[in-house]
């Protein structure tokens, strides 16, 4: 792997674009998006996230192996966030004989 | 090839082929120490999920009584820190001391700016009576439901707490690499533990990016 070196003006953007979704983010809280309030908050947060990842944390340059690694975290988080939300989600479906 | 014997530096140690075949190797490494604390971090993001879904007025209620002028604030200080990380690794990938030291120097003191308003906020709980215990109490709950209210409290001060330990952590690797940079260790060909404390600096801040959405903000509308 040859070393990438970013120039200041790619972090400046990176830079505007976060302090830019922060204010975003904080003024949509204020507005009712009914049940899709969380949904938006979420999906700036991560847009966030990538932003610092690939950017600020070279994921983008970063070797396969790297990048295979941080996705597979992810989706290990995914599956912990899925099974237990469809458990507790569901418990109130199927009554329990004899109670 | 591999098997001719090199002579060892910071930058080629002897087990490695090349340097950045070491590099690749401390990336990776810390990549998976990263993505341990994702998965810790997790398990309280989820702890919180499950509960805010169980008992959603409360919550909000809770929720909307933190301040969120000090949870933006703190999103900015910290966004701005990981900005004069990524230009003091910058610096270092082009050996330049000073940069390094000055931008490392920045990031320190935008660190203990968060901590310090974290601090103040904290302090403002315990003045509201907004910490769990004894004498717990938040306005607009009604008597039977205050454990609910504790309840979120518990995740903030525990979820935020974890995070400050985690800024505390990171202050130090700073300062560490600080007085590593002006002993004059680093070069433009090994720059590594300074490209890995950025990571971990980083991380942090993706850390809050989620905490700051989730515990300040979602139902902000609802509140009041």
């Amino acid at each position: 792997m040859t070393q990438h070196i970013d120039s200041v003006k790619t972090y400046a953007l990176v830079f505007i674009a976060l302090v830019f979704l922060t204010l975003l983010t904080t003024a949509v809280a204020y507005v009712d998006l009914g049940p899709f309030s969380p949904v938006v908050a979420l999906a700036i947060a991560t847009a966030k996230m990538l932003l610092v990842a690939l950017f600020f944390m070279h994921v983008r340059h970063s070797t396969q192996l790297t990048r295979l690694v941080v996705t597979g975290g992810l989706l290990w988080l995914a599956i912990l966030i899925f099974l237990t939300l469809a458990d507790f989600g569901t418990r109130g479906w199927l009554g329990v004989p004899g109670r | 090839m591999a098997s001719e014997a090199h002579a060892e530096t910071l930058a080629l140690r002897e087990q490695f082929d090349t340097a950045a075949q070491q590099k690749d190797v401390a990336t990776l490494g810390m990549w998976i120490f990263l993505i341990t604390e994702v998965m810790f971090f997790g398990g309280m993001f989820l702890a919180y999920t499950v509960y805010r879904s169980s008992y959603p007025n409360v919550f909000a209620r809770a929720s909307s009584s933190i301040n969120v002028y000090y949870g933006a604030l703190n999103t900015v200080v910290l966004i701005c820190s990981s900005f004069t990380m990524v230009l003091a690794v910058r610096g270092a990938q082009l050996g330049k001391r000073i940069t390094t030291i000055v931008f490392l120097g920045l990031t320190l003191f935008l660190g203990l700016v968060f901590l310090g308003v974290k601090a103040f906020e904290w302090g403002e709980k315990f003045h509201e009576h907004h910490v769990p215990g004894p004498g717990f109490h938040l306005a607009g709950v009604p008597p039977g439901l205050q454990g609910q209210a504790q309840l979120f409290f518990s995740l903030y001060f525990a979820m935020t707490g974890l995070h400050a330990l985690h800024m505390v952590v990171g202050a130090g690797l700073v300062i560490t690499m600080m007085w590593l940079t002006y002993k004059g260790r680093f070069t433009a060909e090994y720059m590594t533990p300074i490209d890995i404390t950025g990571l971990y600096w980083h991380f942090v801040d993706i850390i809050w990016i989620f905490l700051f959405p989730l515990l300040y903000l979602v139902d902000r509308h609802m509140g009041k």
